[in-house]
């Protein structure tokens, strides 16, 4: 074996005397791609910026040799930082996760392009604009020469990408780390977007190091993998002997953790539905420009003609990528807007009066996707709770309320053997799973018969993801419960899902039996993701 | 002590609380003012031309509360006494006889007719500040002056808040068209003369410290409703609102219990900054003229008297002392608080 183009060697990072990285050793040969496997916290990107040295306050020790093209090899950890700069975009490059924030919204895509050819090739304007078209061309945009000159909102987020992948490419670096480059994108985008990253590396034949927490996009990727848990690589080696036969209990538990299906079928009853849709449409008023913009404002729709219905006991996902009107048709069906068509919960409709819209919240609730944003900051859990009671049962006491607090905790599996003193705690002593438990049980502590899903588990690690989905797999077994479940996530609509909408665009492309949809998928959007999902 | 529940961390509000206390000049202002302000509202007993209690051929009295005529004290007249009168003075403190003064022996509005020196006249034992140009001891116009000024701020510091707090909550939870309503009043509001129209107001009306207060406030709501306002629109797009929507809670629980907890950041790291905003704006006027009656203790009465009276120097030093001295802590304490509402900074 040659010697490799980068090795780590004890990399330990601490901040303010804590320390994250507890001495990891890896090393990434000339054109391999190595991913580094973890969930949040796990070290990963820490380990990846401090490479850079682009962490601050960070103490780093260890040593990561580093085999320049300039001759000899050099420690990354102990070159000045002004022979670091040289290294940073030249000969190791670098792609984050959210391109909107890593492109600099007031220059255009080129102009920023072409500034690094300028630094580090030292071209000329001219010939910089010329190189970072012909850059932009490579990764597969459109127009290149088009949107070499659009500034960084005015491109999509996959375009985004690009961008930055011509970006980080412009000097041909020998090494590429890439931070999670495709979680911020859309599914069927994230497949492009992996095949680009491979076919560009194999023409330059530089070498990948690929941080992310989506075990699929390893698989169809790299070459070796590093799983990293709190601070430490637990397993390192060729993909397929770590998948194959993965040695350490976390790296079993992270393969394990795929969403496995575990739902009974809806019991068939003649009961009415709980939530029945006609011709749902859902407008947003939009400015008109010019002086017609005083007087009348435009409307973009953002759910045309939604049908659907949901029998007690059943789940409906939705599913689609952003800006799909997932969301809104969720909001839409919570009566939180305005939207036209008939709406029925349970045979009522909205906007029938305070007290029967009051009557209809009981019977659905909603779960949030942010479990930070979704939970008051100021409020204790019992607060949070609890809530729903006083609303809807003004007459239980406080003795009575806290009784009702706990068994809606203990039914999420949260108990004061746990947290002692649970009801008093603040949402910022929990987890992300926890708090994901805390929202289902301030929605289901007024006994709903509909729980609104919005995306429920896409912010929470892939370990957590099992578990929450677990959980509501058990609740609507022991409870009856309908789910109207929004997602962008094949994976969990085939985990959790008995019908499945696939929405674009704010029309419904397909509507079935979630094995009809996912097997045999009649539009060819659907193929499309879910392609993308069993592939990438 | 031992806690029952150690594993539980504090509210929020404690947490904050924690921060500022480790900011010592921050924290370290605000117990000095706190013990000013508390000095300052006994000024009645520490400053007063009355003696705290007389005994007087066996009899107690008590001048502070109430009021005796000198014959009472072997004088000659009915009128009330004058206990700087050394005649008086030498009554009731000879033979058994005795009096108990107050620390500093002068009200806001003494006179002493028994002055050994010409007005103003400079710091000696007799006046510890020296007295102004009226005769009037200086440290007792300052110990009055600044109780007037701070708790005139605080009464608009709070009329400010609890206004801003409501407009701006209305204007951001509602958004919209009653959004754009009360933006656009402000901004009409916000353009008038506010000086010429208390300059108009104190030609009309008898000027007055409450009189003040309701012209000031009406102008004094809309820079805090500007922050309220950004700070609801930013909140009631949270998760936690709809989610509490979704519940069927009230709008107005809603702003109360979830929006309002979560916006008073900006509220409160102004307070400070909104009182010493406001006892300069006091002292300003007064020293124009435009502010309290005429015989009010006030700081920029006295600053507009140091002016008129440059050779006493211990009238500006003194009063300019007091109020750079007040400004200070106000403008700790805001630093301090500051800090610690910063979401970014952490217990560590």
């Amino acid at each position: 074996m040659t010697a490799p183009l980068l090795d780590v060697q004890g990399l330990r990072v601490a901040f303010g005397g804590k320390e994250v990285v507890h001495g990891i050793d890896f090393h990434i040969g000339a054109g391999e791609k190595l991913a580094l496997v973890g969930e949040s916290g796990s070290g990963k990107t820490v380990t990846a910026l401090s490479l850079l040295r682009l962490v601050q306050n960070a103490q780093v020790q260890g040593s990561a040799r580093f085999a320049g093209a300039a001759g000899g090899e050099r420690d990354l950890l102990a070159l000045s930082e002004h022979a670091l700069r040289g290294i940073r975009g030249k000969e190791i490059a670098m792609i984050f996760q959210e391109p909107m924030t890593a492109l600099n919204a007031l220059y255009s895509v080129g102009d920023q392009i072409a500034e690094v050819l300028e630094l580090h090739e030292g071209l000329s304007k001219r010939d910089a604009q010329a190189a970072a078209v012909q850059l932009l061309a490579d990764t597969g945009i459109t127009e290149p020469e088009r949107r070499a000159r659009a500034f960084p909102h005015q491109l999509s987020g996959g375009q985004r990408q690009r961008a930055m992948i011509a970006m980080a490419l412009a000097c041909k670096p020998r090494l590429l780390l890439a931070d999670e480059p495709t979680t911020a994108l859309d599914v069927t985008v994230r497949a492009q977007i992996l095949d680009l990253l491979s076919a560009l590396q194999q023409k330059h034949g530089m070498a990948v190091l690929l941080i992310t927490h989506d075990l699929n996009l390893v698989r169809r990727f790299a070459d070796r993998v590093a799983v990293m848990e709190s601070g430490h690589i637990v397993e390192q080696g060729p993909v397929g002997g770590v998948f194959g036969a993965p040695q350490h209990a976390y790296t079993r538990r992270l393969i394990d953790s795929r969403p496995t299906r575990d739902v009974v079928p809806p019991p068939t009853t003649d009961a009415p539905p709980v939530l029945a849709a006609q011709g749902l449409r859902v407008t947003y008023p939009v400015p008109r420009p010019g002086i017609a913009g005083w007087f009348r404002s435009g409307a973009f729709v953002a759910v045309q003609g939604a049908d659907f219905r949901i029998a007690p006991g059943e789940t409906l996902g939705v599913v689609g990528e952003s800006g799909s009107g997932k969301s809104t048709l969720a909001l839409a069906t919570l009566g939180l807007l305005r939207h036209d068509g008939a709406l029925e919960v349970g045979g009522q409709r909205w906007g029938a009066g305070s007290t029967q819209d009051r009557t209809l919240r009981r019977t659905m609730q909603v779960v949030f996707q942010d479990p930070f944003s979704s939970l008051s900051p100021r409020m204790t859990v019992e607060q949070i709770v609890g809530e729903g009671l006083t609303v809807h049962s003004p007459e239980l006491d406080r003795a009575a309320r806290r009784e009702r607090v706990l068994a809606a905790l203990a039914d999420v599996g949260l108990g004061e053997a746990q947290f002692p003193a649970l009801l008093d705690r603040y949402p910022h002593e929990f987890s992300g799973g926890q708090r994901q438990r805390l929202a289902i049980a301030r929605a289901l502590i007024v006994d709903p018969s509909l729980l609104v899903l919005d995306e429920p588990t896409s912010a929470l690690d892939v370990t957590i993801q099992k578990q929450v989905l677990g959980l509501l797999q058990r609740l609507q077994r022991e409870r009856g419960l309908s789910y109207l479940l929004i997602t962008h996530d094949i994976e969990v609509i085939a985990a959790i899902a008995h019908q499945v909408i696939v929405m674009k665009d704010g029309a419904i492309l397909e509507h079935g039996p979630v094995e009809q949809v996912l097997e045999a998928p009649e539009h060819p959007y659907t193929r499309k993701l879910v392609a993308a999902t069993v592939a990438g | 002590m031992t806690s029952a529940v150690p594993t539980v961390s504090p509210s929020p509000g404690r947490r904050a609380w924690r921060r500022f206390k480790r900011n010592r000049l921050g924290f370290w202002s605000l117990v000095l003012f706190s013990v000013l302000v508390a000095l300052s509202l006994f000024a009645e007993v520490l400053s007063t031309d009355k003696p705290l209690v007389v005994r007087y051929e066996g009899t107690t009295y008590f001048p502070v509360l109430r009021d005796y005529s000198e014959k009472t004290f072997g004088g000659d007249f009915e009128t009330p006494a004058d206990y700087l009168d050394p005649f008086i003075r030498k009554r009731i403190t000879q033979g058994g006889n005795w009096a108990v003064y107050a620390p500093n022996p002068y009200g806001p509005k003494t006179l002493n007719y028994f002055a050994s020196s010409p007005n103003p006249a400079p710091p000696s034992r007799e006046n510890f500040f020296g007295s102004d140009d009226r005769g009037r001891d200086l440290l007792a116009q300052l110990i009055y002056g600044f109780r007037v000024s701070v708790l005139f701020a605080l009464a608009l510091t709070v009329i400010g808040v609890v206004l801003g707090v409501i407009t701006g909550a209305i204007q951001g939870f509602f958004g919209g068209k009653t959004d754009l309503a009360f933006q656009r009043f402000i901004e009409i509001w916000g353009s008038m003369p506010e000086l010429y129209l208390l300059i108009i107001f104190s030609a009309i009306f008898a000027p007055s410290v409450a009189l003040l207060l309701v012209l000031l406030s009406l102008f004094g709501w809309m820079g805090l409703s500007d922050y309220v306002r950004a700070e609801f629109l930013r909140n009631r797009q949270m998760d936690y609102v709809r989610a509490a929507r979704a519940l069927g809670v009230s709008n107005l629980q809603i702003m109360w219990r979830h929006i309002l907890p979560n916006s008073m950041t900006p509220v409160v790291t102004f307070l400070p900054f909104r009182m010493s905003a406001a006892i300069l704006a006091l002292t300003s006027l007064d020293f124009l003229g435009l502010g309290v009656p005429p015989g009010t203790p006030s700081l920029g009465e006295l600053l507009s008297q140091g002016k008129a009276n440059i050779d006493a120097w211990w009238i500006s030093l003194s009063t300019f002392a007091v109020l750079v001295i007040t400004l200070m802590l106000l403008t700790f304490m805001g630093d301090a608080l500051r800090d610690a509402l910063d979401p970014r900074k952490t217990d560590t």
